[in-house]
């Protein structure tokens, strides 16, 4: 806990990533993951999902062992249980579903250098009792979940006609190729990044007198 | 009773010639204004929908972020209907209308709107536009119609009017009742991959496939020519896209004469002339530096060779204006002039400064 900063409620804790710290729309982070498997709704939400359990599992062993890890060797120590946990998951996916497997490919074990959950790792869990770690935690992943379906649906509509691979439009849908390419990832998340900032911005200008909230844009 | 008399400070200029943005630009859309006339006259009612499409869409999208930001319009300074128009004579003209509206679309948010406005961009608005449908709709950019079907003027082709977000029908069936044994490839398609050249008379009579405003070359240069005498254009760019284009072909032709073409049907194929005398020349994405002048228009048209003949795509010009409008800004700073009266020595150590 950083002094003078107010203590949240374990509510507010759980809702933090969700919308105000968004990992992908107000944090702007983990974007390899993000631009690159967001080709479809299903991979972007297996993603997220994957991501979330890595996150909840890490950042709960973390702020268990908070008082244990010597500061000199914590890094190494966090990507060890990270690492532990993605291995986890790996094996999860691949036994749940050899699709999802093959079209994730190497961003489930990437999962690992996620800077969301090295940065949850040590920014939060470090310093916090277990509970609120993981609630944090949950809200995080929800919020990076959300983000990426958010460009994975945007992208599968528009490239493919089709949402979690039903059909929408019917056979003569149009596909547009682009939003299934790498540029496609990075017009959409421009766009969602555009919507957010306009939000924000006139959340601010509709109550110019309250001091500004810290951004925290890493 | 004597008025007091006015005295006035200001900074220079004291004398102005009364060119303005507007002025310019109206005589931009002026001079575009003959080419989309042949291109209608060429492909009929398909084209003419396609440009009233795609210039009410620009017009239209840049009304809509003028609102979104809160700004004046910026309607009556005509850059968002050049942007239209350009972005029109480079579709096929049988280029399915939805798919017009959102390259009309993307061209001005994306391309424009959202760099801030016109002077604000870094590429061209019209060739990002092009570009972000050539990626997205790789069909329907190379569907071509032949020019000067019998029936241009009687009915539209069968894409023209495909439902929104809906695959566009196969032309192919239309086509070859209008034009016998059309074949629905472009001159540099049919180089490509067939090894078949067009013949120069071809280009100038506009009896070939292309995009709605490629083929009158001399239409082009004539209307380049008021341009540049009314001096809203720079002529050093389009001289230099086409004569570094010319030179590159000839030397690739002396290299193996069978296997390249000749200059000429470089300089006259696709879209290298439209290219380089309307868009090239774009102010606010060109170099403003006379030597730099020339390296820009001259690395465009090397590009443009080398992507023809090396590269998966047939037509080149597009990639090589954006690659050219990305490389302005350090043109620009690696061909400063001299200040006048600074020596040499001096002004290298202004620059490490």
């Amino acid at each position: 806990m950083i002094p003078g900063q107010k203590q949240l409620s374990n509510l507010e804790e759980l809702l933090e990533g969700v919308w105000k710290q968004n990992p992908v729309f107000v944090m702007v982070l983990g974007m390899c993951p993000t631009l690159a498997v967001s080709v479809s709704a299903m991979n972007a939400v297996s993603m997220g999902l994957a991501t979330t359990f890595v996150l909840v599992g890490s950042t709960f062993l973390v702020s268990l062992l908070r008082n244990v890890i010597p500061k000199e060797v914590r890094i190494a120590t966090y990507i060890v249980i990270i690492a532990t946990f993605v291995t986890v998951v790996d094996y999860l996916i691949q036994a749940i579903s050899l699709a999802v497997y093959d079209a994730l490919g190497a961003f489930i074990q990437l999962i690992v250098v996620n800077c969301i959950i090295l940065g949850r790792a040590e920014a939060h869990a470090s310093k916090n009792p277990p509970l609120r770690s993981v609630l944090n935690a949950l809200g995080m992943g929800a919020g990076f979940t959300v983000g990426l379906f958010a460009l994975g649906g945007v992208r599968e509509i528009l490239g493919a006609g089709k949402l979690f691979g039903f059909s929408l439009f019917g056979p003569d849908f149009q596909p547009w190729v682009v939003m299934v390419l790498p540029p496609g990832g990075f017009f959409v998340l421009g766009a969602w990044l555009l919507l957010f900032n306009w939000l924000n911005s006139r959340k601010t200008d509709a109550a110019p007198a309250k001091p500004a909230e810290g951004h925290a844009h890493v | 009773m004597n008025p007091t008399p006015r005295i006035e400070l200001r900074a220079s200029p004291h004398v102005v010639r009364g060119n303005s943005v507007e002025r310019i630009m109206f005589h931009v859309v002026l001079a575009l204004l003959p080419i989309a006339a042949f291109s209608v006259w060429q492909y009929g009612l398909s084209a003419l929908a396609m440009l009233v499409t795609v210039t009410l869409s620009c017009v239209a999208t840049e009304r809509l972020f003028n609102r979104l930001s809160g700004n004046p319009s910026t309607l009556t300074d005509w850059s968002a209907t050049i942007t239209g128009l350009i972005l029109a004579l480079t579709l096929p003209p049988a280029f399915p209308l939805w798919m017009a509206v959102v390259a009309g679309f993307t061209s001005i948010a994306l391309g424009k709107a959202l760099f801030g406005g016109i002077g604000c961009n870094v590429l061209n608005p019209a060739l990002v536009g092009r570009a972000f449908v050539q990626a997205a709709f790789p069909v329907a950019i190379t569907t071509w119609v032949p020019a000067f079907a019998p029936n241009r003027f009687s009915e539209f082709a069968p894409t023209t009017f495909t439902p929104p977000f809906m695959t566009p029908p196969d032309i192919g069936e239309w086509a070859k009742r209008a034009v016998d044994g059309f074949t629905g490839a472009t001159p540099l398609a049919r180089w490509k991959f067939e090894n078949v050249l067009a013949t120069p008379a071809d280009f100038l009579t506009g009896a070939v496939t292309a995009s709605a405003g490629e083929t009158s070359a001399i239409l082009i240069l004539l209307c380049g020519a008021y341009l540049a005498i009314r001096k809203f254009m720079d002529w050093r760019i389009p001289v230099a896209v086409l004569a570094s284009a010319a030179l590159t072909a000839y030397v690739f032709q002396l290299v193996d004469p069978s296997r390249y073409p000749d200059p000429l049907f470089v300089l006259l194929s696709g879209g290298l002339m439209i290219g380089a005398v309307f868009m090239a020349t774009d102010m606010a994405t060109s170099p403003v530096t006379p030597r730099g002048v020339w390296i820009y228009g001259a690395l465009i048209g090397v590009v443009t060779v080398m992507i023809r003949y090396f590269g998966g795509l047939t037509e080149g010009v597009m990639y090589a204006i954006l690659i050219g409008n990305a490389l302005a800004p350090l043109i620009d700073q690696v061909t400063q002039p001299r200040v006048f009266g600074q020596t040499r020595e001096k002004a290298a150590m202004g620059k490490k400064a």
